[in-house]
């Protein structure tokens, strides 16, 4: 029999070396005659040990990283292929405390199986949501979904179930499912690792919600800087409809689903899901305004249920064990689990699922393990390039949507930036602007002109002209944006620059007092439309 | 910027059958279901402030101007995409929208430039106006910040300037080109603040797909996009609603004028057959009007070789009546004639056929019409009973099959071809028969299903073809048919297409059309829950117009296709009046209403209101007045407003005709072809510098109104008024209503018409009257107007112009945008740049064999004539079809037209001429002595007479082709002694029977058969009633 070694495909692995530690091991093994069998699993998500080779040995799955190709001869040599120590070995993979704290329930699999052999994939559980899907009715499926709580990972937080529901109910004689795998947050990589690391249950998610809502098509809108995940996903689909997954009459439901991928072209905007829609009809990418919401009124006009990677990639194991199991996790109206993706300035970055609620603290102290830098953490990013700061005294904060939301900020899609004192928060303002700018589709004039004017204004301030003036415009701009914007992406745009000026004034050249007026209104929903009296209470 | 006096509701009217009720500002409201927000605010007299959005276009939601406030609703919902639900409160005005609004203004102006007062749009700026009612008092963003200020303008378009700096990207330029003309030619280039309007690949205008019809111009809020003729007048101080003396769509347009002069002509939002669209003529193309070259004096000389003088109106008007009282005095009282023209209005067109009828005393009165949709006249009357378009234009938007048949929609009519595009997108399937690949057949997000690209002539056997499938397949409308058409008739139509010499197999030799595609187009027309037809001139001009307009009502007929919405037959006028041309009793055979002069009761009541007694006798057709001036019989004429020389086929036999004449009468806006051969020149009026009525092709009578005084002094009809006193037939009107008056007065169809009701209703379609009283969009709903509809076999016969070794091309004619019938006006407008000259495209392989090269010079030789055109190699024609257009005089199309001619009317074979094509060495300069044969040394055919018989001989036997195709040989015999009575003028109808006497060698058998039966016989008479 054959040693097993797990070498991941990951692009962050790959990016770190992977495939030649991969190539290093085949060819060592021929060169010693060893028959050893390499699996390009995915990533667990811990970086910090990345590129982490696994073998399956006789304890376990044994961890060694990070491997760098030079490693290899020596793990031969210490016979890793037993499991045996070696200074890089890490012990049982599954027992490595920032992984076994974890509630890995969407991420099961991710980094365990070789993502795309369908064997592996029902070896470990997986397609048992479909076929429990497909024994039940379009209702009963999405009454599980929705009494689950999923709110959808993408950013809104909108219940899932209810989007559903209002697809399944809209008459229509053609309905589509939409994935939304445009993720072009910086700092952020959960829908990568699904793609990359277990495509099939994204897959299987889909489909469950395409027969749920009685959807004969699907589409994933996949970024085209994600081309390892292109690859995985495409071998997955392939061998899909090879075996019955995909296609006319899956699992012998006699229901058919057929599912495609759309490559976007780099426009961060065609996350906005209506502007993807538009995309995938083969036009500009521009958003549509809403109402009709797509679930009515989608793609070609049709019904559309439009989620994210992660939401669907979630269904599978609610439908699977129940909506109970998945709501007994998380805190309010957050249930279940979400990954967490910590970047930036921290020490172990990577993915971290575990059920909502946990303190922003815990993600970056104890699991990031404070700053890469070693300097103290000064400021913390929540919710992507436009979500809000949050000082070193508020990382007490709770993970769930109502909590962040309390503070004025966003969960967003759930990526956490660390930086350490070093940061010119001013800067990072501007940058805000400046991204708004770079990304608007031009469509809505608070967006189009306001981006590029917010830039400027924040100039002005760093640079001393007119600084009290400009700060008075700057909070209008940032009021016409977050109101007057067609979308998130100009509505959500004011969030760093005020948190940031509420937070950092020094930064600015301002005094707490210059900024004070800004405080309460700080507490604005994460759609980009709060409440009237932040703009007419002053 | 749209007209200032018309008002903008933001977002389209909705016509839901629901109302729902909503509060706005503590105002209830009841609107259509579907209705924004913002309209239902608009329509109670709420206006919230907006920039993308404008009536004419679905809503955006850009600007975010129109951001409200409604109860349980979070955040600001922008009023323009957001629809009316019940109960909703909705406050339009609050402290916290007008910070919104004031700072997103403040955003635009901080990208704008500060120029107002010497800005072309200042006092007609939305942008302007929308500072002004959020209060915005100061931009607080530093000046140099980024900015569009320094773009550069496009000044390419001939009508309008682009000034980017000015554009606050609103997209409602780009949205009108793609919503509502359907052409693409605008997108936005770049992203976020690098958004810019870009014609096509960011060329300038000229050189994008730009058609010019000014719907970004209408739509544009700024000054971005601007009419040359408003930057150099100023804006406009007042307006007056008009309609377009351009093309049949007859579309209602404002003038917009400072003084006696117009600033810019702007579609009227609420004129019903163009819903504020335009074309680039009638938008643009109204310079002639004040061209240098317009006459502004009487002129008369006694002979043609003698030079021009200028004289007072009186001597002019007099020294005519004398010329025709004369030649009546030595020539007899059918010496003399009149043709009325399809440009004029109806009151003047009425006039003129009153002046031959009351002043002449005789019925010689024609009209232009008899050279494009006579036909259309003849077979919609005979199968349907009225010589009209079944439907109005809207009727197209619930067209499921569209057919388009010969007709040039893009070019030809494009206000309509552009609704017809937009109804494609909605997804009607559409189905084109032309010989040429025409611009409908594939454009953006527009495309046939079936494009049955056929050989020229060969209508009749596509028709009959496309009716073998449709009867021979069981597809026919069987319930329809029984309830509302002649059972006999119906089933020996049914017999005859079902012949299998009709089948598309047997045809494809004919027309060159594969039989699957026939098939295939048949059964998408005949299964279509609603099926239109759509034609133009390229059914009507041949030699079987008339059989294949009764073809295209047989196969409507027959698949149920008629007497509702979304379906008809539908002809697509060419002039701007021809079909109230037609309808004021301009043919030689009929009184206004179209009732046949026979008529006894219906010629009383005309002779009680004219004090004269109207001739029962048909006078002569235009061909036949030129027979007879050849012949000498015939002296005299009065022209309005039409160039016989120029636009009539074989122009050499009508300049020869018009050369033996003693005086011919020209009433004109300019010097043309024809009045080189006038003994007076009446100087005309321009269509602005006149009240009165056209009627567009689909039935619709709209208002003219007079917006400048007439150049010369006087409006066409007070001329005719003039004249028909001076003749000793006093006329006296104090204005056109008046004439409406008599119309309405003598014509069952227009009884209910008149000014203040066209006041009242802006327009309407006729028949108006007692029954109808604010007139008939759809016709035939429940019966014929001649009761039961009626099928008529339509034989197929072959055009005898045919191809052969020494003339092996087929030419046919059609035209282009930019460009409006011989030019006349076009030319002496900007549109000359944009179509300098006529060209011949020829299939390159055509050209291969012939070694023409692209833009070579060519001879074009055919029977009757050659002329010399510039090359243009395209693969739009198929191999051994040529095509041109002939625009421009010194083309000389007509010059090559054969003698053929439509069997029942007359109406000349302009599509079908046999030619030969050649390289001709030498430029432009060689041509100039090799255009065409000086009029002086045309051959004229010798013997005046004989070539007239020959040709009633050649008439009466394409007649008797016709008639050939009748199951019994008795009703066929009868079928064409009727005809010859009820069309031919009596000379002619003697002449024949004279020819018969005397041998009649070349009739064919069946017709001397008829001519035979006829002697002594009384006129069959008017066999329909007209559309009482």
């Amino acid at each position: 029999m054959s040693a097993v070694v797990y070498v991941p495909r990951d692009s962050s692995a790959v990016s770190l070396g992977a495939d030649a530690v991969a190539e290093a091991i085949r060819s060592e093994a021929a060169s010693r005659k060893l028959d050893v069998k390499i699996v390009r699993n995915g990533s667990r998500g811990m970086f910090s040990h990345e590129p982490m080779v696994e073998v399956a040995a006789s304890a376990g799955r044994i961890a060694y990283g990070p491997v760098a190709a030079g490693d290899v001869a020596s793990l031969f040599d210490s016979n890793f292929l037993d499991g045996r120590e070696h200074r890089l070995r890490l012990g049982v993979a599954g027992e490595i405390p920032w992984l076994k704290s974890q509630t890995r329930l969407t991420f099961a699999r991710a980094g365990v199986t070789d993502p795309v052999s369908l064997d592996d994939f029902i070896a470990h559980g997986g397609y048992l949501g479909l076929r429990r899907a497909i024994e039940l009715s379009a209702d009963e499926v999405i009454a599980e979904v929705a009494k689950s709580g999923l709110r959808g990972r993408g950013g809104a937080g909108f219940p899932t179930g209810i989007k559903w529901k209002t697809a399944l109910d809209a008459p229509a004689a053609r309905k589509y499912v939409v994935c939304n795998a445009d993720e072009g947050d910086s700092g952020t990589f959960s829908d990568r690792m699904i793609m990359e690391g277990d495509p099939f249950v994204l897959i299987e998610g889909i489909t469950i919600a395409a027969l749920a809502v009685g959807a004969t098509q699907g589409y994933i809108y996949l970024r085209s800087e994600y081309p390892h995940a292109r690859r995985a996903l495409s071998e997955a689909i392939a061998t899909g409809y090879s075996s019955g997954y995909l296609g006319a009459n899956i699992l012998g439901s006699g229901k058919s689903f057929e599912l495609e991928i759309r490559l976007g072209a780099g426009a961060y905007v065609c996350g906005e899901e209506t502007a993807m829609l538009e995309s995938i009809e083969g036009r500009r990418g521009m958003v549509r305004v809403k109402p009709p919401v797509p679930a009515l009124e989608g793609l070609f006009g049709k019904p559309t249920v439009i989620n994210n990677v992660v939401s669907f990639a979630t269904v599978p194991i609610i439908i699977e064990r129940g909506a109970e199991f998945f709501r007994s996790l998380g805190a309010g109206n957050s249930r279940g689990t979400m990954p967490f993706q910590l970047a930036g300035n921290a020490k172990r970055p990577g993915l971290i699922e575990v059920a909502m609620g946990v303190r922003l603290r815990e993600i970056v102290n104890d699991y990031g393990g404070g700053t890469a830098s070693g300097k103290r953490v000064r400021a913390v990013q929540v919710g992507g390039p436009l979500g809000a700061y949050f000082t070193e005294s508020m990382l007490d904060v709770a993970l769930d949507f109502e909590s962040v939301a309390a503070c004025g900020a966003i969960l967003g899609h759930g990526g956490i930036v660390v930086f350490d004192e070093t940061v010119d928060m001013a800067r990072m303002a501007r940058y805000a602007m400046e991204f708004c700018a770079l990304e608007s589709c031009g469509k809505c004039t608070p967006c189009r002109i306001g981006s590029i004017r917010g830039a400027e204004v924040i100039d002005d301030i760093i640079n001393r002209r007119r600084r009290r003036e400009n700060l008075e415009v700057i909070r209008d701009l940032c009021d016409t944006m977050k109101f007057g914007s067609l979308c998130a992406l100009g509505g959500l745009a004011p969030l760093p620059v005020l948190s940031a000026l509420r937070y950092f004034p020094g930064d600015f050249g301002l005094t707490p007092r210059d900024v004070d007026f800004i405080g309460a209104d700080l507490t604005i929903s994460a759609s980009g439309s709060g409440s009237t009296h932040a703009i007419a209470g002053r | 910027m749209r007209s200032r006096a018309d008002s903008d509701f933001a977002t389209p009217l909705r016509r839901g059958a629901a109302t729902v009720a909503l509060e706005i500002d503590g105002r209830a409201v009841a609107v259509p279901e579907g209705t924004s927000v913002i309209r239902a605010a608009a329509e109670a007299g709420i206006h919230v402030p907006k920039l993308c959005a404008t009536d004419s276009l679905e809503p955006f939601g850009s600007c975010r101007l129109c951001l409200v406030e409604i109860d349980g609703q979070r955040g600001f919902p922008a009023s323009c995409t957001t629809p009316v639900r019940a109960g909703m409160k909705v406050r339009t005005e609050s402290l916290a929208l007008a910070r919104l609004r004031r700072g997103v203004i403040e955003l635009y102006i901080s990208d704008h430039p500060l120029d107002c007062l010497t800005c072309p749009a200042n006092g007609n700026c939305e942008l302007q106006d929308m500072a002004g009612a959020v209060g915005l008092r100061e931009v607080r963003y530093r000046i140099g910040g980024a900015n569009h200020l320094h773009a550069e303008k496009d000044q390419s378009n001939p009508y309008f300037t682009f000034d980017p700096s000015k554009c606050i990207v609103c997209s409602r330029c780009v949205r009108a080109c793609e919503e509502v003309q359907g052409t693409f030619a605008l997108t936005i280039d770049g992203r976020g603040f690098s958004s810019v309007i870009s014609p096509g690949q960011n060329g300038p205008f000229s050189a994008s797909e730009c058609v010019s019809c000014g719907a970004c111009v209408q739509a544009c809020p700024t000054a971005t996009l601007m009419e040359k003729s408003v930057i150099a007048l100023g804006q406009p101080e007042h307006s007056v609603v008009t309609t377009c003396g351009y093309c049949g769509v007859g579309c209602s347009f404002r003038a917009e004028m400072k003084g006696d002069l117009v600033a810019r002509m702007v579609p009227n939002p609420d004129g019903h057959a163009n819903h504020g669209h335009s074309c680039i003529k009638g938008r643009f193309a109204w310079g002639y009007t004040t061209h240098p070259d317009r006459i502004t004096h009487p002129m008369i000389r006694k002979s043609i070789d003698q030079p021009w003088r200028e004289v007072s109106w009186r001597e002019a008007i007099e020294y005519a009546a004398s010329e025709f009282k004369r030649i009546q005095k030595e020539h007899g009282r059918g010496a003399v004639g009149g043709i009325t023209s399809s440009r004029c209005t109806n009151e003047e067109t009425f006039l003129v056929q009153k002046l031959v009828r009351a002043a002449f005393g005789n019925n010689n009165v024609d009209t232009c019409a008899r050279v494009c949709h006579s036909p259309t006249g003849y077979g919609l009357k005979t199968a349907f009973g009225t010589s009209a378009t079944t439907q109005d234009f809207d009727s197209v938007m619930q067209a499921d099959v569209i057919m388009v048949i010969g007709a040039n929609v893009t070019e030809g009519h494009p206000v309509f071809a552009a609704q017809m595009k937009r109804r494609i997108r909605q997804g009607a399937r559409m189905i084109v028969v032309d010989p040429r690949v025409t611009e409908i057949v594939r454009l953006p997000h527009v495309d046939a299903s079936y494009h049955l690209q056929i050989r020229p002539g060969t209508n009749v056997a596509l028709i009959n073809a496309l009716a073998h499938v449709v009867v021979t397949e069981g597809l026919t409308d069987e319930a329809f048919a029984a309830a509302r058409c002649d059972p006999h008739e119906f089933a020996a139509w049914k017999k005859f297409v079902a012949e299998p010499r009709n089948s598309p197999e047997s045809m494809e030799m004919v027309t060159g059309v594969p039989a699957g595609q026939v098939r295939a187009a048949a059964r998408l027309y005949a299964t279509a829950p609603n099926g239109a037809i759509y034609y133009g001139l390229g059914v009507t001009e041949h030699s079987q117009g008339s059989t294949m307009v009764l073809g295209i009502a047989n196969l409507a007929m027959a698949t149920g296709n008629i007497g509702r919405p979304g379906v008809g037959v539908n002809p697509l006028r060419g002039q701007n009046n021809v079909q109230g041309s037609c309808d004021m009793g301009s043919f030689p055979h009929e009184l206004s209403g179209y009732r046949h002069i026979s008529d006894e009761a219906v010629r009383a009541s005309f002779d009680a209101a004219w004090g004269v007694r109207v001739d029962p006798e048909p006078g002569l057709r235009i061909p036949n007045m030129f027979d007879a001036a050849l012949d000498g019989s015939f002296k005299g004429l009065y022209v309005q407003g039409e160039d016989v020389a120029q636009s009539e086929p074989n122009g050499q036999h009508v300049v020869a005709a018009l050369r033996a004449m003693e005086c011919v009468v020209l009433q004109d806006l300019f010097f043309n072809e024809t009045a080189k051969y006038a003994h007076v020149f009446l100087p005309g009026s321009s269509f602005l510098e006149k009240n009165g009525t056209f009627t567009n092709s689909e039935r619709r009578i709209s208002m003219v109104r007079k917006v400048a005084s007439p150049l010369a002094g006087k409006e066409d009809w007070e001329i005719t008024c003039e004249l028909a006193t001076a003749l000793g037939y006093p006329m006296k009107y104090s204005h056109p209503s008046e004439i409406m008056d008599e119309i309405a007065r003598l014509t069952p169809t227009f009884s209910g018409v008149s000014y203040p009701m066209l006041e009242r209703l802006g327009s309407v379609q006729w028949p108006c009257n007692g029954g109808k009283p604010t007139g008939t969009s759809i016709m035939h709903i429940d019966r014929f107007v001649r009761g039961k509809g009626r099928f008529t076999i339509t034989e197929y016969v072959p055009t005898e112009e045919r191809t052969n070794s020494e003339y092996p091309l087929i030419l046919t004619t059609g035209r282009i945008l930019s460009q409006y019938n011989v030019g006349t006006q076009t030319r002496r407008t900007l549109n000359e740049a944009m179509h300098v000259e006529d060209r011949l495209e020829i299939h390159p392989s055509d050209a291969e064999l012939r070694g023409i090269r692209d833009g070579d010079w060519l001879r074009v030789r055919a029977r009757r004539g050659e002329t010399r055109l510039r090359a243009l190699l395209t693969e739009r024609v198929q191999p051994g079809v040529v095509y041109t257009t002939f625009h421009h005089p010194q083309s000389h199309t007509n010059d090559l037209m054969t003698g053929h001619s439509d069997w029942a009317t007359n109406c000349p074979e302009f599509k079908v001429t046999a030619v030969q094509v050649a390289p001709e060495a030498g430029s432009v300069n060689a041509r100039r002595g090799n255009g065409r044969l000086d009029a002086e040394n045309r051959p004229t055919g010798g013997d005046a007479h004989a070539m007239d018989i020959h040709h009633l001989v050649m008439m009466a036997n394409d007649i008797g082709a016709y008639f050939a195709g009748y199951p019994s040989h008795g009703e066929a015999v009868e079928g064409i002694a009727n005809h010859l009575r009820s069309f031919w003028e009596a000379r002619m109808r003697h002449d024949i029977i004279e020819y018969v006497a005397n041998g009649g060698d070349d009739l064919k058998p069946l017709v001397r058969e008829a001519v035979l039966t006829m002697t002594g016989k009384p006129p069959a008479g008017s066999e329909e009633g007209g559309d009482r």
